[in-house]
């Protein structure tokens, strides 16, 4: 077994132990790196004499008993919408190409508390607008299972990261989908947790109310590790509540008694029929361990993607209003005035897609328009949010597939944005309620390419679908 | 025969608030320091930078409002307004359109015409933006953020006035309560208190009211009367022209004594607000409402008849000496220490004022300390100095904030009380003077003036008038 084989709380484990140092684990990786990189450009930022320098630190600090994190010493990756300080943060996008943060993001401070290895930062679509991480302005991303695929997205390059061993977690962020979608599509754990629970500060934002940061991983007790480390209470954050839960508490091989719903709206036309007989037998896998099965309607699912392009796209259009050539980042290099530099900057600086979504929340804010699109668009998010509530009045889990297909080629996404964006359907009602939801592998399809399985929870319960989610994945090793 | 017109006026009126640290961060809003100074990720719109509320900006919007008896409205918002400018550093203003946190108030004023209420609209909070600095030597733009996330109120009233008078007595009203209640400092010509004017003229007695335009740029309240005045004789003969006038937004140029056009109707933005998603919304519970109310202090009102009972100050000084805080301040304070309230009184309106006046001051402005005006008015009640010697020193205190005790004991100023070397100098003066105390036993009372400033003069000012007088007399009755 080589050393990139292991998870994170193991590798953790084996440093601790003093079988492995962190620096030969970050060796490790930046030899996988240099590998497989050039053919599936994870990356954005690769800081090599940072990460072994941090290495060496940290495993002094191991090797002194200061650190025991139960990550202590483990290589991560960072989404390049996460700010981390003197270290490029581009959000993917030409506008910060040259953008280097002056502070680090919350989680990243917590990640380096807890002993974290930062390799560098990962690719992703623009902005975190995209489902395909083809959208990036560094390249698109490839997914290791089959490099003429997509990773899926927005957070492409830290799931695909996970999956290429280029590193043993990643942070990655989820607005509609971008952790659980492309963590199907590579075949690894991902995880948004409940909104509020993660500090958005040093967050680059999309969708202000619906971001959450999540970790990317490669099972299910790395991911409760993981979530354990970065969930703070942070007084920067207004949003932040960090209600203190010890999620590796949940990380329990049982799941009798646990009541799992099955929304028959997730398996409806659209659904591609591996999938759904994929995620139905792995609901089946859970009945055979003690959980009772209950299908039921759980409705408005048809009105989630257009609430959702409104509310996202209306923020995301003042959120990117600060990337003005000003202050920091790309500038035309030649302009006639003021507003001639704004025009330009941007227009050279953006994107085809987070153009199109600026257009998109400029139209729905504006006088006139507000009340029939915003204001709508946040009453059809309150509605959902009491569906949802209906529901886990009856089940502790809902379970659904994470995309309705599995990862698509390369190329086939971006022409028609409509479709890209209907593939959101089973993830973004999830954010528009703040839930917590999990993404974990469920089988292969015959095109070779893995199925993702999502387990839903009521605010706050992330340990429901941690339990449900240990307990398939040990079914899994057992069978 | 000419139409009379009435003038319509409203006022926008932003207040800076005194609090220490600005609305979403924790850096300074101290006035006047090096560009940029007081700035941080949050200030300056870095991607990532979050906002967090201070809790006293909204303590200090509700006491305005509770002050201005306006409904608090206990689950506000706050929005976003959004528009490119390098002074504004995220290309959004946080501010407060939807849910603003007070509404419907009113205040009293009095002008010749009688007593009247002038409604408040709203007030509701914001941030202030940067400063812009042109360098036209080197032709670019520099921006400076400190002034960026500084709080603000903005009141907005409704177009209740009908004259410059009523416009000036609203707002000295404002800037009453809002200094009594210590949430802002109110000064026009430094930006903390800043007015703009919507005006719109009718012919009396019509049911609509016209056009309006926004006046802005206006520093002091002089340049406020002044561009009233302009601006309804400019629409005034618009219309007798048969023109219209145009909704638009003007700048008045004091120096030039006119106004013109900044941008019209047509040119407005599209400001797209909408709540801002990295606030939660603001909660101010019954609670919270009574203990800013059991914190309100005592407002001009009030405190005008506690001085005419409490300390026996005639209306007339009461009126005067709390028509502003600092003034009000100054005299319990000093009163406090010397328990002689009247002659704290005839200081702080005599003197005071005169000198206030000759600097081209406040009194807001005052700097003194009130220990030292104490210390002056004992030295002079206890016969240590005179009179005239208490004038000069009173000046130095209020130049110089200096002891008055040390002064006078340092330059020699006291009271002579040396009665036999007093009179060995007057029987000189009397002796050089035949002229004058010929006229004296003539019956020209006059005279006798002469000959004290004369003895005042031998005695550097120190002398005793009351001395002088007698030992005078005894000497001319000879």
């Amino acid at each position: 077994m080589s050393i990139l084989d292991y998870t994170a709380t193991t590798l953790a484990a084996k440093i601790k132990a003093g079988e492995i140092s962190a620096i030969e684990a970050t060796k490790a990786v930046l030899e996988q790196i240099e590998k497989t990189e050039e053919l599936y450009n994870c990356y954005v930022t690769i800081d090599k004499d940072g990460a072994l320098k941090q290495a060496e630190e940290i495993q002094s600090k191991i090797e002194s008993g200061e650190l025991v994190s139960p990550l202590a010493g483990v290589p991560v990756a960072i989404k390049d919408n996460i700010c981390t300080e003197g270290m490029l943060t581009t959000c993917s996008s030409k506008i910060l190409g040259n953008f280097v943060p002056t502070f680090s993001a919350e989680v990243v401070e917590n990640l380096k508390k807890a002993g974290a290895v930062i390799i560098g930062k990962t690719n992703m679509d623009e902005f975190a607008m995209g489902s395909t991480t083809e959208t990036s302005a560094y390249g698109v991303t490839r997914n290791p299972k089959n490099p003429e695929h997509v990773p899926g997205g927005s957070s492409g390059g830290s799931a695909a990261a996970v999956a290429a061993n280029e590193c043993f977690y990643a942070l990655g962020s989820d607005t509609g989908g971008s952790i659980r979608q492309p963590a199907g599509y590579c075949g690894v754990v991902g995880m948004k947790p409940t909104y509020s629970t993660v500090s958005r500060y040093g967050l680059i934002a999309y969708g202000s109310s619906l971001d959450q940061i999540g970790p990317l991983c490669k099972d299910v007790t790395d991911c409760a590790t993981i979530l354990d480390i970065i969930s703070s209470h942070d007084t920067k954050d207004s949003t932040s509540v960090g209600k203190k839960t010890d999620y590796t508490k949940a990380l329990v091989n049982d799941v009798k008694g646990m009541k799992i719903g099955i929304p028959r709206d997730y398996f409806g036309d659209g659904l591609d029929s591996e999938v759904k007989k994929a995620v139905l037998n792995a609901a089946k896998v859970l009945e055979s361990r003690g959980a009772i099965l209950e299908e039921f309607d759980l409705g408005l699912v048809e009105y989630a993607i257009p609430a959702y392009y409104t509310i996202a796209a209306a923020e995301a259009s003042s959120n990117l209003e600060r990337f003005d050539g000003i202050k920091y980042g790309y500038r035309t290099e030649e302009f006639s005035d003021l507003h001639n530099m704004y025009k330009k900057t941007r227009s050279e600086g953006f994107g085809a897609e987070v153009k199109r979504r600026i257009m998109l929340g400029s139209f729905v804010l504006s006088s006139g328009y507000y009340d029939a699109y915003y204001l709508k668009a946040l009453k059809v998010k309150a509605l959902i949010k009491k569906a949802f509530d209906d529901a886990f009045s009856k089940y502790d889990v809902i379970l659904g597939p994470v995309a309705p297909t599995t990862a698509p080629k390369l190329g086939e996404s971006l022409s028609d944005p409509i479709k890209m964006y209907l593939g959101d359907i089973y993830t973004i009602s999830i954010n528009l309620a703040g839930l917590p939801a999990i993404s974990l592998p469920c089988g292969i399809a015959s095109n070779g390419l893995p199925i993702g399985l999502q387990l839903i929870g009521d605010c706050y319960k992330e340990n429901n679908i941690i339990q449900t989610a240990y307990t398939y994945e040990q079914a899994g090793k057992e069978d | 025969m000419s139409k009379t017109y009435e003038t319509v006026i409203g006022l926008e009126v932003h207040v800076e608030l005194a609090t220490k640290t600005k609305i979403f961060c924790g850096c300074s809003t101290a006035f006047g320091a090096e560009p940029n100074a007081h700035t941080c990720p949050v200030c300056t719109g870095m991607p990532g930078s979050l906002p967090v509320l201070n809790k006293q900006v909204v303590e200090y919007a509700t006491a305005v409002g509770l002050a201005t008896n306006c409904k608090i409205t206990q689950y506000n918002k706050f929005d976003r307004k959004n528009y490119f400018y390098p002074d504004n550093p995220q290309n959004y203003q946080i501010s407060q359109l939807y849910l603003p946190i007070c509404r419907d108030g009113k205040v009293e004023i009095e002008t010749e015409n009688g007593k009247k209420f002038i409604g408040i609209h709203e007030i509701h909070m914001e941030e202030d933006a940067g400063k812009l600095i042109h360098d036209e030597w080197d032709d670019c733009s520099l921006v400076d953020y400190n002034r960026s996330g500084v709080p603000l109120i903005e009141i907005v009233s409704e177009p209740d006035m009908r004259s410059a008078e009523e416009v000036i007595a609203y707002l000295e009203k404002l800037r009453l309560i809002i200094q009594y209640l210590g949430a802002s400092d109110c000064k026009l010509n430094e930006g903390s208190m800043r007015a703009d004017v919507n005006l719109s003229v009718r012919e009396a007695g019509a049911a609509e009211f016209g056009t309006r335009t926004e006046m802005k740029n206006l520093n002091s309240f002089k340049a406020i009367s002044r561009a009233i005045e302009n601006e309804r004789e400019r629409q005034i003969d618009l219309i007798e022209e048969g023109k219209s006038v145009t909704q638009e937004t003007r700048r008045w140029d004091d120096n030039k004594g006119y106004s013109y056009a900044m941008r019209s109707k047509e040119d407005a933005q599209d400001y797209r607000y909408f709540p801002d998603p990295d606030l939660t919304p603001v909660v101010i519970s019954d609670e919270w409402i009574e203990e800013i109310k059991s914190r309100q202090p005592e407002f001009r009102d009030e405190k005008k008849a506690r001085y005419i009972k409490e300390f026996g100050l005639p209306e007339y000084d009461a009126d005067i000496i709390t028509l502003y805080k600092k003034m009000a301040d100054m005299f319990e304070e000093t009163t406090a220490i010397c328990k002689l309230p009247k002659k704290v009184s005839n200081y702080l309106m005599g003197e005071t004022m005169k000198l206030l006046k000759a600097a081209n001051k406040e009194p807001d402005e005052l700097s003194f300390s009130p220990e030292n005006l104490a210390k002056l008015i004992m030295l002079a009640e206890n016969g240590t100095i005179n009179g005239s010697v208490a004038k000069d020193v009173f000046k130095k205190i209020f130049e110089e904030d200096i002891d008055p005790e040390k002064y006078v004991e340092e330059n020699g100023l006291k009271m002579d009380n040396d009665e036999e070397g007093l009179k060995a100098t007057i029987e000189e003066i009397v002796a050089k003077n035949p002229q004058s105390v010929e006229d004296y036993k003539n019956g020209k009372d006059k005279a006798i003036g002469f000959l004290v400033g004369q003895t005042m003069k031998a005695t550097g000012g120190k002398a005793n008038p009351g001395v002088i007088n007698k030992i005078l007399k005894e000497i001319l009755s000879r």
